[in-house]
């Protein structure tokens, strides 16, 4: 379904004709160079009202309690299985915002572009870019291009900082998270690393296994609408994982938490290229899911109810909150053995055997 | 899945679990040879379950803990030469050398590429001519066959401009060397089942001769050191001392021929230094002269003085099984795995990292510190 509206995306977006087919240093200058590259299509493709100004930055009001967040994009390669560098960068700070319990509105969008892309990779992040901020209902309403010498970035750099209204129902705060509460997957673990994984030089392996990058935040007010301030913490797993976002909490609330294996859903695929790399599920990058710590006695009905949503039908109680081990992630194992989950020291690395 | 499932499944485990606590009448120590099996040991939480009587003692069967330090400073220094490239499997990058990790030579601009097979890096020779590629050859029986295929490979193209670094090491002298140590008091063995599937079982046999130990060739899975260790007490309350293959479904008498002759084809035996050990005689593989122009020691003079290792680590002691890591002072505060102060605790399956990712005593520490 997403993957047939994106093709028919790209062809309603041909890219326009232009002089030159790779970017270079002078179209970072500010200049005529600068003018060209943004005039060539650029401001039509992402066109708003705020935008559209050309202004030095945005001018809008902001009404009541509101989110902000920043985040960067350095991810290699950037094109992989199920997207590539521009959809992930505006899912990403969307994402964020809606872990905030906010309803993301405005974007910024700042592009580090290493001299040698080509127009049309550029292009193709470009329409990605529209697309996702189409999909998630936000505007980029303000931009910044700069271009660096070859050697001096990797290929495109990206960086997006958004800002969203707090959803009237939503008070999400770690501190609310209490002895009893239960913790939700939205959905399988550990697509996302895997993807990227199986198409970084050197470590190729034949999968069909796409990220899962996506936007969260419709299914995230339509939660909130419903369970509002039962729902107590939400978490977007990226870097470091389940495990690494647990051991944080765990650490930060001086509680304890349970997991439990069984419980956890991975994806088949995943778990054979998992087993095969040497890598724990738990501590792999995710990106079209979230944690939600909510209260244990509406957990089965948030359950159901995320369940009706697309991309979440594998969501599971993986664990809850309890008063033993304080600030320990304790998980028992498939065979029913207990030990603590730690929180990841440096990169995962393959193992030699 | 297939044949991994099958191994998870917490029924069997639970069956083989009572067997042992019905089996067992006194304590017994056993030692499971292979890192791969330490991980499994403490990721499933099998410590915790067995009963108090089996004393679980962890093996040097970690090629990165024991990959000595000064072949880490010489791949650093191979790493850091202007034309070459140096290929690893990952989890050599974060062991330390005296000076620095290949992870910190990385950061400083060295060409380093984290691979799965060395035939990948014969691929880059191939490509990049103008470089020297060396590839970092370490591991136990396991990885050696497919890095001597990549120097018979690398041989039949031709290639000038490919070698590797390597320091193999095997598991039989190893278990030599430890039964021969007075302190150590190791009663019944689990043997590394991949080691196994390689070499085959006959090299066993001399050692449960000799030394009257129970050996039982045993897998990764859960259920399969469960059974494993059944297998061994069931030889030590006997009175037995025979080799049994727990691993049958892998592990053939003669294992894989086909691999074994091309290891013998690229390489000899020779006595290699272990990390935290010493050095144990014909414990270890090196390229054999008809292709040491593929031998990245002889291509290259790296003369590189022996660094010490650091004296307050008893990696000896923690892989021969006479202390367990927590009771070493330095476990978890001045010796964590950003920060290891010797082997054991640099790769995950090394004894102490084990301990260290899987069980509380971080939090505990921190408690103590804060």
């Amino acid at each position: 379904m997403q993957a047939s509206k994106k093709i028919k995306m790209q062809l309603s977006c041909p890219m326009p004709k232009l002089d030159f087919e790779v970017i270079t240093l002078g179209h970072g200058s500010g200049g005529l160079l600068t003018n060209r590259l943004l005039d060539s299509g650029v401001f039509d493709l992402l066109s708003n009202d705020l935008l559209d100004k050309r202004h030095d930055g945005a001018i809008f009001n902001l009404n009541g309690k509101t989110a902000f967040s920043t985040d960067s994009f350095v991810i290699s390669p950037i094109f992989f299985p199920g997207g590539n560098i521009g959809e992930l960068a505006i899912n990403g700070t969307v994402n964020d915002l809606a872990m905030c319990g906010a309803i993301p509105q405005f974007l910024s969008l700042g592009f580090i572009i290493e001299e040698g892309l080509t127009m049309k990779e550029f292009w193709e992040i470009l329409v990605s870019i529209k697309f996702a901020c189409e999909q998630a209902g936000v505007q980029i309403v303000t931009g910044d291009t700069k271009v660096v010498e070859r050697g001096k970035g990797d290929k495109i750099f990206i960086n997006t900082t958004g800002v969203g209204q707090v959803h009237p129902q939503a008070n999400i705060d770690i501190s609310n998270v209490k002895i009893g509460d239960k913790i939700i997957v939205s959905d399988n673990l550990a697509t996302h690393g895997i993807a990227i994984m199986s198409v970084r030089e050197g470590l190729e392996f034949e999968t069909t296994i796409e990220s899962d990058t996506r936007h969260l935040n419709h299914i995230v007010k339509e939660l909130l609408d419903e369970f509002g301030n039962n729902i107590h913490l939400l978490k977007d797993p990226t870097r470091g994982g389940v495990a690494t976002v647990l051991t944080e909490i765990a650490r930060d609330t001086k509680l304890g938490i349970d997991i439990s294996q069984k419980n956890i859903p991975v994806d088949e695929q995943v778990y054979g290229a998992c087993e095969i790399l040497g890598l724990d599920p738990l501590y792999v990058a995710n990106e079209g899911i979230f944690i939600a710590i909510v209260n244990g006695e509406v957990a089965d009905a948030f359950l159901q109810k995320i369940k009706t949503f697309d991309h979440c039908q594998n969501a599971a109680i993986i664990g809850g909150v309890v008063e033993d081990h304080p600030r320990q992630v304790v998980l028992t194992s498939g065979i029913g053995g207990k030990r603590v989950v730690n929180m990841l020291v440096g990169e995962q690395l393959p193992r030699i055997c | 899945m297939k044949f991994l499932t099958e191994y998870r499944n917490p029924e069997v485990a639970q069956r083989y679990l009572e067997e042992i606590k019905k089996t067992v009448t006194r304590s017994w120590t056993i030692m499971e040879v292979c890192g791969g099996q330490t991980h499994s040991l403490v990721k499933n939480g099998i410590l915790n379950m067995l009963p108090k009587e089996i004393n679980m003692v962890h093996g040097p069967g970690c090629p990165v803990c024991v990959t000595p330090l000064n072949l880490i400073d010489k791949a650093v220094y191979l790493a850091e030469e202007k034309n070459v490239i140096l290929c690893s499997y990952g989890d050599m990058l974060r062991v330390p050398g005296s000076e620095k990790s290949l992870l910190e030579a990385k950061a400083n601009g060295a060409d380093i590429r984290i691979l799965y097979s060395p035939l990948e890096a014969v691929k880059i020779a191939e490509q990049i001519p103008e470089k020297q590629v060396v590839f970092f050859a370490v591991g136990f029986e396991t990885t050696a066959p497919a890095n001597a295929l990549s120097v018979v490979h690398a041989n039949r193209l031709g290639l000038k401009n490919y070698s590797i670094l390597a320091s193999h090491v095997l598991v039989p002298p190893a278990i030599e060397a430890l039964m021969s140590d007075d302190e150590c008091h190791i009663e019944g063995f689990l043997a590394a089942g991949h080691v196994c599937t390689i070499m085959g079982t006959q090299e066993y046999y001399p050692l449960v001769e000799k030394y009257k130990v129970p050996i039982v060739i045993t897998g990764f899975e859960p259920v399969d050191i469960l059974q494993g260790i059944l297998m061994t007490v069931q030889q030590l309350e006997n009175g037995e001392a025979k080799l049994e293959n727990q691993y049958a479904r892998m592990v053939r008498e003669n294992g894989n021929p086909k691999a074994i002759e091309t290891i013998y084809e690229v390489f000899d035996v020779t006595d290699r230094m272990w990390r935290g050990m010493d050095v144990i005689p014909k414990s270890g593989y090196q390229v054999k002269k008809q292709y040491e122009t593929f031998d990245a020691r002889k291509k290259f003079s790296v003369n590189i003085p022996e660094a010490p290792e650091n004296k307050e680590c008893i990696a000896g002691a923690i892989m021969k099984g006479i202390k367990k890591p927590f009771e070493c002072p330095n476990f978890g505060t001045k010796c964590k795995p950003e920060n290891p102060l010797g082997a054991p605790m640099v790769s995950s399956e090394g004894a102490c990292a084990a301990y260290y990712h899987f069980s509380d005593m971080v939090n505990k520490i921190e408690e103590i510190e804060a």
